[in-house]
């Protein structure tokens, strides 16, 4: 007897989680089923939409007003805007933390790499740390972390052309954690806030942070620390913080493994849990069976295939990154569905030159019909009851058009919706 | 003419560099230039094999005599650059039994140590190798890691007294009443550019004698004085794979033929190899069936190379020669052995010799005879220390010790770092600051990078082969940002801008030949942390200006402490 439900989304990304949430919330039986760990501890946490054109353009001030300029292959085309506008506001209601849903205006965050960049909806933690915010700003980077280096960041940043000055100072973290520790780590010593040795005196480890930072600060109205400042409890350490150094604290989003992309996984989870969904992580959906439609799929575990039948599947497995599209020497495909990716014939056609080239292969991923089923070669849908969401999707360059997460979740929302409405 | 002659040598491969190391050792005046880094050329470009000499043994006699000459010098004097993995000569079925007897009969005639070992011996040194394989032949093949190898030399050289100079590339020959007298050199360097040794702008370099060590790029410098040098560039592919599927270096057993060797090198194996001239060593074409042949054909020896991934492909130049009557049509016909040619013999242009052909294994005994044979012009009698002195970081040493409680460092990384770093692992280690990995892949600590950026400057393409970070699996996708801020302490971020963005298109560049399966994937995550975590890609700095006020200043930014954020009760699910 297979396992039943109404809709079953394989991926527990963004993509994944959105469409999971959208059809639990018209009021289906959703099961969703993922197999590794969500690209999104890679990600940054930001949640962009759109900060540039595919001819580069931008960074745009307003992203709603340029998806209609789109080219017709492109996902945010195949939903249409008001459906940005309404996923995204299921986002906000999922997920309160986050910022930016009281303008369509885009946001500029500093990067970790001392860039900015234009973003839609922000963590409440990244929030002070606006670039378009005028106040100064100190960041503080720690000694054994290589991947921020504050006075560089500072200077990067400057570069940009910031309007405000920026400084960055170099602190040694308090609590003799080892030279190479995981950012994980400290974020739990910050969470306990455990007591740590300072100068023979135990302090509790905020105290012992700000402690540190306090001398560092000149006239800065707001100082900023890589995105290390815990896991569980990252209000209550901004503030703790924030009240002994007497200015705003805020988090630089940083690269992998990433803490506000964890958090943020963690809150669209129970976003979904508390929906009623159910939830099944740490097993590949390995098979199916089908031809128009698809009666069932096969997930492995521990070596045997356990069945599970729906009546209305979301593909929503991710990209190149995510492993939803993958490659051979010979040719680009789906591995779960086998569904059709478009690709040019010859590899060397798949990339460009310079690294930051108009690479094809950014945009690999299936093509769908408008209501988000995937086509296959001689554009017939694959599935009758398979829709896909998220960046298994092509016709997009969500790196360069840092669309990532805005495609994520309008094709979720879209995607997990009318899946629902249909199985209803 | 002074008391010292003065030698300007040109090239800062493995010849060029050992031309100065030894010319140095023996009292002279020596000044290197290098259009590039430090093995920008071929030696850069190789599989990183230190011939036993048996891949010679039947078709050259006197250079497989050369080689295990020289691979029992080097084992000595660069024992930090060098791993004796040993080597295997397999026979498939459908090779030759002739040859296989030539091989084993040609190695014992050079003094080469061979032995036969059987299929079954054979698969249980190399459990990966083909289960038809017949039988093979044992040789002292090794691993060498050849920018470790030519940066020793080049620090020896200073250590001597030379000046070493990279990112200057000779734009003239200075020829006054027929003689060579110097060179004029562009120094690719200065603020705003790159920062190393010298500022930027030309020079002139008044030298007594010119060593023209140029490999293939020899041609191009004889036509600055109207001299005529037949390189013939040999291009060849060799393919990395992201880890060692064998420990000993698998050789096809046959004549000759492409795609015939295997070589564990670091964390990865090299495949290769090709031979096919080309007509400019800088710019030819490099092709799909190139890679796809190393891949198909070695498969026939280790099976799973087929199912592989590969990190990056890239071509080599080799700078064959041979002299003009001999007329060879295929570039595998040319001998490997090198030719002395001195301009006032051969062309009565005296004051300058070229240096062509030869292997990477022999470098030091071609720095040897080079030196001899400048010595000579000027009547001095010093010997070559070369072979005898270890070069710096071979001293005195031993991996045995615990480096890991003496430098704070994690078993894998400690030693990884005090075998690339040898007798320095010392002075380089021992630093005040927390020393933590700079990149993960291979095991890279700030205190090898920030050595590096001393010795190299801002280029952190220098600092990469000094270290080899950024040449693992993730090809500077997670640690190019983390070198360049390594950078930030000395320069300025324009020029750690630069250098960042220089050392991620390096690293593109050889990726570009493994984009599929497992490598796809990482260049593509690669490509969204720079584009969509950093916003490299359209980095206002680089860029038109933004303005700022156009966007969103946030809700809460009058608030004073966050009073947007539900947390601040101090509650304990905020984010």
């Amino acid at each position: 007897m297979a396992i039943e439900s109404e809709v079953l989304v394989i991926g527990g990304g963004l993509g994944g989680l959105t469409s999971a949430l959208a059809a639990a919330r018209e009021g289906a039986d959703v099961r969703l089923v993922s197999y590794k760990q969500s690209t999104l501890r890679q990600a940054s946490g930001l949640v962009d939409v759109l900060g540039y054109t595919p001819d580069g353009d931008g960074p745009l001030t307003n992203p709603y007003e340029a998806i209609p300029s789109l080219p017709e292959s492109h996902p945010y085309r195949k939903v249409g805007v008001q459906t940005v506008r309404d996923a995204l506001s299921l986002f906000d209601d999922a997920v309160p933390t986050y910022e930016g849903e009281h303008t369509e205006t885009n946001a500029l965050l500093p990067t970790h790499g001392g860039s900015i960049k234009p973003t839609a909806r922000y963590p409440a933690g990244a929030s002070a740390g606006l670039a378009s915010d005028t106040r100064d700003t100190l960041l503080v980077g720690i000694e054994e972390m290589v991947d921020f280096d504050a006075p560089h960041v500072a200077a990067h940043l400057d570069a940009t052309g910031v309007p405000f000055d920026v400084r960055g100072e170099t602190i040694r973290f308090p609590g003799d954690l080892r030279a190479d520790a995981k950012v994980t780590r400290y974020a739990k010593l910050l969470d306990t806030n455990s007591e740590v040795a300072v100068r023979g005196r135990m302090v509790p480890a905020r105290e012992a942070l700000a402690q540190r930072v306090n001398p560092l600060l000149e006239d800065e109205d707001r100082v900023g620390f890589p995105a290390i400042l815990g896991d569980d409890n990252p209000g209550a350490i901004r503030d703790a913080l924030g009240d002994r150094l007497g200015v705003d604290v805020f988090e630089v989003p940083m690269g992998p493994p990433s803490l506000p992309g964890l958090r943020l996984e963690d809150a669209l989870f129970a976003a979904l849990d508390e929906a009623g969904a159910s939830i099944e992580t740490g097993n590949p959906v390995v098979d199916f069976e089908g031809e128009d439609r698809i009666e069932k799929v096969f997930i492995e575990k521990n070596g045997a295939k356990i069945p599970n039948s729906a009546d209305q599947y979301v593909l929503a497995t991710g990209g190149f990154v995510g492993k939803g599209v993958e490659s051979d020497r010979e040719g680009v495909y789906e591995p779960i569905f086998d569904c059709h990716v478009p690709h040019a014939e010859d590899r060397y056609d798949w990339f460009e030159g310079q690294l930051f080239g108009d690479h094809e292969f950014a945009r690999y991923g299936v093509a769908t019909d408008d209501d988000l089923r995937p086509l296959d070669a001689s554009e017939h849908s694959e599935f009758e009851n398979l829709r896909a969401a998220g960046s298994v999707l092509g016709g997009y360059d969500f790196a360069a058009e840092k669309s990532g997460s805005g495609v994520s979740i309008a094709t979720g929302y879209a995607a997990g919706q009318r899946a629902a409405q249909e199985a209803r | 003419m002074g008391p010292t002659p003065h030698i300007a040598v040109i090239g800062g491969g493995s010849t060029g560099a050992g031309i100065a190391r030894d010319l140095a050792m023996r009292g002279l005046d020596v000044t290197l230039v290098e259009q590039g880094n430090l093995t920008h050329g071929t030696t850069g470009r190789m599989h990183g094999l230190l011939h036993s000499g048996g891949r010679y043994a039947v078709s050259d006699q006197a250079s497989a005599t050369e080689c295990i000459e020289e691979n029992r010098v080097l084992r000595d004097i660069a024992s930090h650059c060098v791993e004796m993995t040993g080597g295997l000569f397999v026979k498939r079925p459908e090779d030759s039994e002739e040859y296989f007897q030539k091989k084993l009969s040609g190695c014992e005639e050079c003094g080469i140590p061979a032995e036969v070992v059987s299929g079954e011996e054979a698969r249980a040194m190399e459990p990966h190798l083909a289960k038809d394989i017949d039988k093979a032949i044992s040789v002292p093949d090794g691993a060498i890691d050849p920018f470790r190898l030519v940066v020793a030399n080049a620090a020896s050289a200073q250590e001597h007294g030379a000046r070493i100079e990279t990112h200057s590339k000779v734009t003239d020959l200075l020829v006054e009443s027929g003689e060579v007298v110097g060179i004029e050199v562009e120094h690719d360097s200065g603020p705003g550019k790159r920062v190393h040794g010298t500022e930027g702008g030309t020079e002139q370099i008044r030298a007594d004698y010119v060593v023209n060590a140029t490999g293939a790029w020899a041609g191009r410098i004889g036509d600055m004085a109207g001299l005529d040098i037949e390189v013939r560039p040999s291009k060849g592919v060799m393919t990395i794979m992201n880890i060692r599927q064998v420990d000993t270096v698998i050789n096809r057993c046959r004549p000759k033929g492409d795609a015939d060797i295997v070589v564990p090198h670091e964390t990865t194996a090299i495949l290769g190899t090709t031979d096919e001239e080309v007509e400019d060593p800088e710019d030819y074409p490099e092709e799909q069936w190139e890679v796809d042949m190393m891949i198909d054909t070695l498969s026939e020896l280790v099976p799973m190379l087929d199912e592989a991934r590969t990190i990056r492909s890239f071509w080599g130049v080799r700078p064959l020669y041979e002299p003009p009557d001999v007329g060879s049509d295929d570039p595998t016909d040319i001998t490997r052995d090198f030719f002395l040619l001195d301009h006032d013999e051969r062309d009565d242009l005296p004051g300058m010799t070229s240096i062509v052909g030869g292997k990477f294994t022999t470098y030091r005994m071609m720095g040897e005879q080079i030196s001899d044979h400048v010595c000579g012009k000027f009547g001095i009698d010093a010997d070559c220390r070369t072979a005898d002195e270890p070069l710096p970081g071979s001293e005195d040493f031993s991996v045995l010790r615990d480096y890991m409680d003496e430098f704070g460092l994690r078993s894998p990384i400690g030693r990884r770092s005090v075998e690339r770093l040898g007798s320095r692992a010392d002075e380089v280690l021992k630093t005040d600051g927390p020393n933590p990995t700079v990149c993960e892949c291979e095991g890279v600590t700030r205190a090898e990078i920030q050595d590096a950026i001393e010795g190299s400057g801002s280029d952190l393409n220098a600092v990469r082969i000094r270290t080899r970070a950024s040449m693992g699996n993730c090809q500077g996708g997670f640690c190019s940002h983390r070198m360049a801020s390594e950078l930030h302490s000395e320069y300025d971020e324009s020029i750690v801008r630069e250098a960042w963005d220089e050392l991620l298109q390096e690293r593109w560049k050889g990726q570009r030949h493994a984009l599929w399966g497992e490598q796809l994937s990482q260049a593509a995550l690669n490509y969204a942390l720079h584009a969509t975590t950093q916003n490299r890609d359209q980095d206002p700095a680089d860029g038109e200006p933004v303005d700022f006020s156009a966007f969103d200043t946030g809700h809460s930014q009058a608030g004073g402490v966050d009073s947007a954020d539900v947390a601040a009760d101090g509650g304990t699910d905020g984010y």
